[in-house]
């Protein structure tokens, strides 16, 4: 690919034809570099991408997620960065389900884990995942200091990080706020038959700069096919009504 | 560099492919694979068939041969009764091929009264083994697999003349007649002396080194392994690699095994002698550069890397403090010295109670596994190997501040409760970002009884107790047959307020190691979602409800 610009631009120094302007298009569109912005942030699953400006999560940002079902959201917004090379790490969740992060896509083979990081040195050890990893979910201790908080989000500014923070206890305004509200499970019929399948959620997106607006999604999390997708249309006006798996999952 | 081989006794039984396939050796057999002959019986070898003819030129020697393909899963499901025979003698038989067995000798040979009379044993019990017919099993014992398995192969056999220049000593038992013409023992330390006069083709032959290379020495006028063995090590690397080197040791009659599981020989280990005693990390860490581009050097002088060193500390008060560090890469002075800081960083400036009372006096740096140096390769634009570098030293540096196993990473098991499917283990048990090589057997079973996904996201350490009522207030029980006295209309968990259960799916009984009366657990689950948006895996054990996981 080096060669074909350069050689393109002589060509348009000679005579400026039309083919010749073509060239140059086409060389310019070669030489822009698209791999930047793509470097700038992390990718996210395809449901996800309506509630985030640009689609995608920006390195350096905090994420705040609260709200029943906020644990699977932050795996699902860890799946897709691990399955393409990122590393994540989870610090301070000692009852992290691992069985359902794999289903929920995450490679479990780039996943850190420090269950209980100890309450003195809480900071130290984030500061230290920030270093290593592209994306760390952690739920901030009790009582954790507001001048830490801001010291890490500075940290995961300067280091490209994405940090998520669980719980909505964090002390500092996050980036980027996800609040799921109105879990509506699907799969007992009653009498105890059936088993809980999937769950269907609205996710609220708002937050700071660029994502100040406010973004709602209807979303399964998970779908009855284990996938995350957004709720079509007419299964959301009845979200208690068991929904045939076929019908459920668009994407 | 490291002793002498694994005292080691190989069985070898002679044209196993034919004997497997079903035929007495006294037929002219070949067995054939890619057209060509991989092995011949005896009545076919005496008409002039070799391994390695083509098949037809087989035939032509050999006009009433029989030509059967070769079938390695049949030769190996039929040696596993002569490898079973081996059980009565020792636990840790290792099947080389199918046709050849070897396992170490110190226990089993101390227990039956020395290596002749063990070799004479295996001999009996593998020729009892073999269907009738074969030529009887071969029995070897030397200094590692290698010289055993020639011992095996050179064993004189029952209608052949006694090798010359082979002893064969005799222990206090004499063996039963016509056994010792099966067996042969070659003296402890006498092994090199044993394959000196052998062609450098065997190495080859026994399929320990590429073709190849023995073509290269034979060449170059090195024809027995004895000539290769007078070589110094060094050259033989410098000049044909590690493969050269692997060579070059199993011709000095040394362990063949893979460098990772051979020990350090004692040079290795670098220390130093602090006076004063040093009280900063700052201090320590300088002196620990040094001794780390000292260990480094005499890596590099035998062709290693380093991928775990144990890092020792003392004080002038005897308190001590060792830590293994590992790096799949290999660790490079700079990465043994920032482990060293790590670890020191850790110890004098941690906790109170758990910080050395005197400075440090003696710094030791112990290679605890070394490989052959073969470099590493990292991707052309950082990418991929670049994050897993830079993950590999934030989880070095965690260790250093939190302890070797506070840093875990997710490996799968099998198991029916949500929990048990994967665990936690240390991060530096394994290669970090390379899905693991050989998972777990029991991940792949089916499992049956465990719930489908979706699995709770979050699995309590500590299960929360729980209450759960029918509607006029009364528990829930389950049934021995596995199903609820009542409908569960209110959840209590961890003693909050009851809260109403919009849905309820279940009971599922799991009666699990029962044959095992002290980890039997008999419990059932049911899956309850609350009015507040809740959704728990509730589980009943010994009467008593719990919430076992929460889907979240």
């Amino acid at each position: 690919m080096g060669a074909g610009p350069a050689f393109a631009a002589v060509q348009v120094a000679r005579s400026s034809t039309a083919s010749d302007l073509a060239a140059l298009r086409r060389a310019e569109s070669l030489s822009t570099p698209t791999a930047l912005a793509r470097t700038k942030t992390l990718p996210l699953a395809e449901a996800l991408q309506p509630l985030v400006p640009g689609g995608a999560l920006q390195r350096g940002t905090t994420v705040g997620v609260t709200g029943p079902g906020s644990t699977t959201l932050a795996l699902v917004l860890s799946a897709v960065a691990t399955a393409e090379g990122s590393w994540a790490a989870v610090a301070g969740v000692p009852a992290l389900g691992l069985a359902a992060a794999a289903e929920l896509g995450i490679a479990l083979e780039r996943l850190l884990v420090v269950a209980r990081p100890p309450d003195g040195s809480w900071a130290v050890v984030v500061a230290a995942l920030l270093d290593a990893v592209d994306l760390v979910v952690v739920r901030p201790p009790a009582r954790l200091a507001s001048a830490d908080a801001r010291r890490l989000q500075a940290r995961a500014r300067e280091r490209g990080a994405v940090l998520c923070a669980l719980g909505g206890t964090w002390p500092q305004p996050c980036d980027i706020c996800f609040t799921v509200t109105a879990p509506a499970w699907v799969g007992p019929t009653g009498a105890g038959s059936g088993r809980l399948e999937a769950r269907q959620v609205e996710v609220v997106g708002s937050g700071r700069g660029a994502a100040s607006r406010e973004r709602r999604l209807p979303l399964w999390l998970p779908g009855p096919d284990g996938a995350i997708s957004t709720v079509a249309a007419p299964a959301a006006t009845h979200p208690t009504q068991p929904v045939p798996a076929g019908l459920a999952a668009v994407s | 560099m490291s002793g002498l081989g694994v005292r080691t006794l190989v069985a070898w039984c002679p044209d196993w492919p034919v004997v497997a396939a079903g035929f007495p050796v006294g037929e002219p057999v070949a067995v054939v694979h890619a057209n060509r002959v991989v092995a011949c019986s005896v009545a076919a070898r005496a008409e002039g068939v070799r391994r390695g003819l083509r098949r037809r030129e087989a035939q032509g020697r050999c006009p009433g041969l029989t030509v059967v393909p070769v079938d390695v899963d049949v030769e190996a499901r039929a040696f596993e009764a002569v490898a079973a025979a081996m059980d009565a003698l020792t636990p840790r038989v290792e099947v080389v091929r199918p046709g050849t067995l070897a396992f170490p000798t110190r226990g089993p040979s101390r227990y039956h009264g020395g290596d002749e009379a063990l070799a004479a044993l295996v001999a009996g019990l593998a020729t009892g083994a073999l269907p009738g017919g074969a030529p009887t099993a071969r029995v070897g014992v030397a200094d590692g697999p290698f010289a055993a398995g020639l011992a095996a192969r050179r064993a004189p056999g029952d209608h052949a003349d006694p090798v010359p220049g082979a002893e064969v000593s005799r222990g206090p038992h004499p063996p039963a007649p016509g056994i010792e013409r099966r067996i042969l023992v070659i003296p402890a330390g006498a092994s090199a002396a044993f394959l000196a006069p052998l062609p450098v083709a065997t190495l080859d032959a026994v399929g320990a080194v590429r073709p190849d290379l023995t073509e290269v020495l034979r060449r170059l006028g090195l024809r027995t392994l004895g000539s290769l063995a007078e070589l110094s090590a060094r050259d033989v690397l410098g000049r044909f690699g590690p493969e050269g080197e692997r060579a070059h040791r199993l011709a000095r009659g040394l362990d063949d095994r893979p460098p990772a599981l051979r020990t350090v020989p004692p040079e290795l280990v670098v220390s130093i002698e602090l006076d004063p005693p040093v009280d900063r990390v700052e201090t320590a860490a300088f002196v620990a550069r040094t001794l780390a581009a000292e260990l480094a050097g005499r890596l590099a002088a035998q062709g290693l890397a380093c991928t775990r060193v144990a890092v020792e500390a003392e004080t002038d008060h005897e308190e001590a403090r060792s830590r293994l560090w590992r790096s799949e890469g290999g660790l490079g002075p700079d990465a043994l010295a920032d482990r060293v800081r790590w670890q020191l960083d850790g110890w004098l400036n941690g906790p109170w109670g758990d910080r050395p009372t005197g400075g440090i006096r003696l710094l030791r740096l112990v290679p605890d596994q070394v490989v052959a140096d073969d470099g590493r390769q990292l991707g052309f634009w950082g990418g991929a190997a670049a994050a897993d570098e830079r993950a590999a030293r934030g989880v070095a540096r965690l260790q250093g501040l939190l302890g070797p196993d506070a840093v875990t990473v997710p490996e799968r098991r099998g198991g029916r409760a949500p929990g048990e499917r994967v665990v936690l283990v240390p991060a530096h048990t394994v290669a970090l970002g390379t899905a693991r090589p050989r998972p777990d057997p029991s991940v792949a079973a089916p499992w049956p009884g465990h719930l489908p996904a979706p699995s709770p996201t979050l699995v309590h350490a500590e299960e929360v107790a729980a209450e759960v009522l029918d509607v006029a207030g009364a528990p829930v029980g389950v049934t021995g047959r596995g199903l609820v006295t009542a409908e569960p209309a209110l959840v209590a968990v961890g003693g909050d307020r009851p809260v109403e259960v919009r849905m309820w799916a279940g009971p599922w009984p799991a009666d699990e190691r029962w044959w095992d009366p002290a980890a039997h657990r008999r419990r059932a689950r049911i899956q309850v979602v609350l009015a507040d948006g809740r959704a728990h895996l509730l589980t009943l054990e010994a009467g008593r409800w719990a919430v076992e996981a929460t889907y979240d």
